[in-house]
């Protein structure tokens, strides 16, 4: 079966539930793009974010900071783009910062249905049409939220009826829904909540938005422990420890290939759950349990280049 | 040496928190059974987000709003609920509101089912709101609370003096009254002209009623917020920050205990979760290579009737696995021993894999929890 290439895209929504690796394999797959030669703007869509842990820079901003070859890093503030938004589309001269507005701006950008979202949106798709970039890759709000940014700019047609934002938002909408151009990345890992957030965000993505899955990544895969007859001689000898093994001495030895047995064969199983729910609809790609990286930016290095592989 | 339980001896309250996907919804649950299945304390878990596997395991088929009494083997009594924040926020706005049209107005503003649903202070408002309104019931003697994993999980500290805050605000009278002063009316127009041009009147019109419908309600909304943030101040009501001994999480929960810290809320214990155990250390690990390395495995293949290369492959593999999880399990205690020359007590909780599925292995892993020792500085 043949699917567009994580690499032919335009704008990639990578989001997972919390805990599962969502920021570091959207910088491993940033770097993993821009090593193929393409011009990568890798875009934090939490303001909060230690995206910049990940290359080795801090205080990064609304203005993309070039961390290597091809790939340029920004961390998105509604604020900001609402600045951005409000120059070039109503000519309206907000230079300095909102001032005493940014308080009531920041609560209306949160209470308010969609406005964070739609600026959030609205600056992906923006980057998009720019062509300064050949890819934009977000990474996005956890499983939980993500359909509510990807279905805002519908959503906000439903609610504003008149107004600039209105106009703007079909060719948003056109974007978000081509799947040659835009698809989410939904980042697991191989355990039972994670999975069955997956699952969640795969219905409600489908019943809530048109945007496609691009594809699905299994962080932390663990090895295989051992294989076949090699495999069932291993959990004999830590089930009924015969011999040797049954000395105290041998207490870790036998835990930890019990440990990792149990791991991978829980791996196996949520991954087969995963593979069911997503029935050859879109590729699922693997990613080791990476435990030898000695900081952010090695991990980085890894990701990317196993990521590397599975995307060219 | 202080267990866990001893440090929380006397809470009503304990409020678990920590970053996600570090297991704190179980271990929140596990320590309320196991508490509830050994002491006389009639206990409350109140969880936001519960696994299906969690409700399966405390043999009920979903957790709701309203706690439900778990049957349970012990001297005490355990119930669970779910934080459920839409219809928290609706029962509040009924017992706020003046009358039924009132609350009736206010649930039909879109502004509203959109700032209840979606707005993340307002979840963790209506968390504390919710402790609040579940011990003026005096129905329970202890109270375990898991808050929202959320990256700013700590608003929910503030979210009462700052709900408090807002109901006083110039912000909220420029909204109501935007044309009575002058000044006010100045410093409200780039924001009606901005609102106005990008989201059009209509929007405009709904935020101006559900504000004028809300302050209606202000007296009512400030003295819950004092109440709620002077229990989260009690003496009895005590934190607890959970990480695992990751480095993110870690320095994520470093962040909460600091910030609990700042604000002299009671700190009652680090748990360090799913810790590889002790027997994993490379101490125990390298001494069990040697044996290993030692002994004859042609006798036991021929008891087995195994393979004698397959046999060595499998040893070799278990020693490469033994020896990987001991690098690991070494940083994972001196992480803990570094996290205890902090003001914070460290206690070390060991991973309990497969173990959660019934209730006797949600109690067991609670009665671990309860158990664990604290770490300390110097081994």
């Amino acid at each position: 079966m043949s699917f567009p290439s994580l690499g032919s895209h335009r704008l990639l929504f990578v989001t997972g539930k919390g805990g599962v690796g969502k920021t570091t394999i959207a910088a491993g797959l940033a770097q993993a793009l821009a090593s193929q030669g393409k011009s990568v703007l890798l875009v934090a869509l939490d303001q909060r974010s230690e995206i910049g842990d990940a290359f080795g820079v801090s205080n990064l901003g609304f203005d993309p900071v070039r961390v290597s070859d091809g790939l340029s890093v920004m961390v998105l503030n509604t604020e900001a783009a609402l600045q951005e938004y409000l120059k070039l589309n109503l000519k309206v001269p907000i230079v300095t910062k909102l001032g005493p507005l940014a308080n009531a701006f920041d609560f209306l950008a949160n209470a308010a249905p969609g406005v964070r979202e739609i600026l959030t949106i609205g600056k992906l798709c923006h980057e998009v049409r720019q062509r300064h970039y050949d890819v934009i890759v977000a990474d996005s709000p956890a499983t939980g939220h993500i359909v509510g940014y990807l279905a805002a700019p519908e959503a906000i047609n439903s609610f504003v009826r008149v107004g600039l934002i209105r106009s703007q938002t079909d060719w948003m909408v056109e974007i978000l829904h081509d799947p040659a151009q835009c698809g989410v990345v939904a980042v697991t890992t191989p355990e039972e909540m994670p999975v069955v957030e997956t699952q969640q965000l795969l219905t409600t993505l489908a019943a809530e938005t048109s945007v496609r899955v691009a594809a699905a990544i299994v962080n932390r895969m663990p090895e295989p422990v051992l294989r076949g007859p090699a495999l069932a001689l291993a959990e004999t000898l830590v089930a009924e420890r015969p011999g040797i093994f049954e000395t105290e001495a041998l207490e870790g030895i036998v835990t930890a290939t019990r440990l990792a047995i149990s791991r991978r064969a829980e791996a196996e199983r949520q991954f087969d759950v995963l593979a069911s729910v997503v029935n050859g609809s879109f590729p699922i790609i693997t990613q080791p349990n990476v435990i030898n990286a000695a900081d952010s930016v090695a991990m980085t290095a890894i990701i990317s280049e196993s990521l590397a592989e599975e995307i060219s | 040496m202080t267990t866990l339980r001893e440090s929380f001896d006397g809470c009503r309250i304990i409020i678990t928190c920590g970053p996600g996907g570090i297991g704190k919804t179980t271990s929140a649950a596990a320590m309320a059974t196991a508490i509830a299945a050994s002491e006389a304390l009639r206990v409350l878990v109140l969880t936001v987000d519960p696994a299906r596997r969690l409700a399966d395991a405390l043999g009920i088929s979903g957790i709701g709003n309203e706690p439900q009494v778990v049957p349970l083997d012990g001297p005490g009594e355990l119930s669970v609920a779910m934080l459920d924040p839409q219809s928290s926020w609706d029962a509040l706005i009924r017992r706020q509101a003046a009358d039924e049209e009132t609350a009736e107005r206010i649930l039909r503003n879109v502004l509203y089912q959109n700032l209840t649903r979606r707005f993340v202070q307002s979840h963790d408002y209506i968390a504390m709101e919710r402790l609040h309104e579940l011990v003026t019931r005096d129905a329970w003697d202890l109270i375990i609370v898991d808050t929202p994993p959320t990256r700013n999980a700590l608003d929910f500290l503030d979210a009462a003096s700052r709900m408090a805050d807002f109901f006083s605000s110039r912000f909220l009278k420029w909204i109501i009254a935007p044309t009575r002063s002058g000044v006010a009316g100045l410093a409200t127009k780039p924001l009606t002209y901005i609102a106005d041009r990008i989201l059009g009147n209509q929007f405009l019109t709904d935020i101006t009623e559900f504000f004028v419908l809300l302050n209606s309600m202000y007296d009512g909304f400030v003295e819950r917020a004092r109440e709620v943030e002077s229990l989260l101040q009690d003496d009895t009501t005590k934190f607890l920050v959970v990480s695992t001994p990751e480095a993110i999480p870690t320095r994520e929960a470093a962040f909460f205990d600091g910030e609990l810290r700042k604000r002299n809320l009671r700190v009652g214990g680090w748990l360090v979760n799913r810790m590889l155990p002790q027997s994993l250390g490379s101490e125990s690990v390298t001494t069990g290579v040697a044996v290993l390395a030692q002994a004859d495995l042609n006798a036991l293949a021929t008891q087995l009737a195994a393979d004698p290369s397959m046999l060595s492959e499998v040893r070799d593999r278990m020693v490469t696995l033994a020896e990987q999880f001991a690098i690991l399990a070494d940083n994972e205690q001196r992480m803990a021993r570094d996290l205890a020359t902090g003001p914070t007590p460290v206690f070390a909780a060991y991973t309990a894999e497969g173990e959660i599925d019934t209730l006797t292995g949600v109690t067991n892993f609670g009665r671990r929890l309860l158990l664990a020792e604290r770490v300390l500085k110097f081994d």
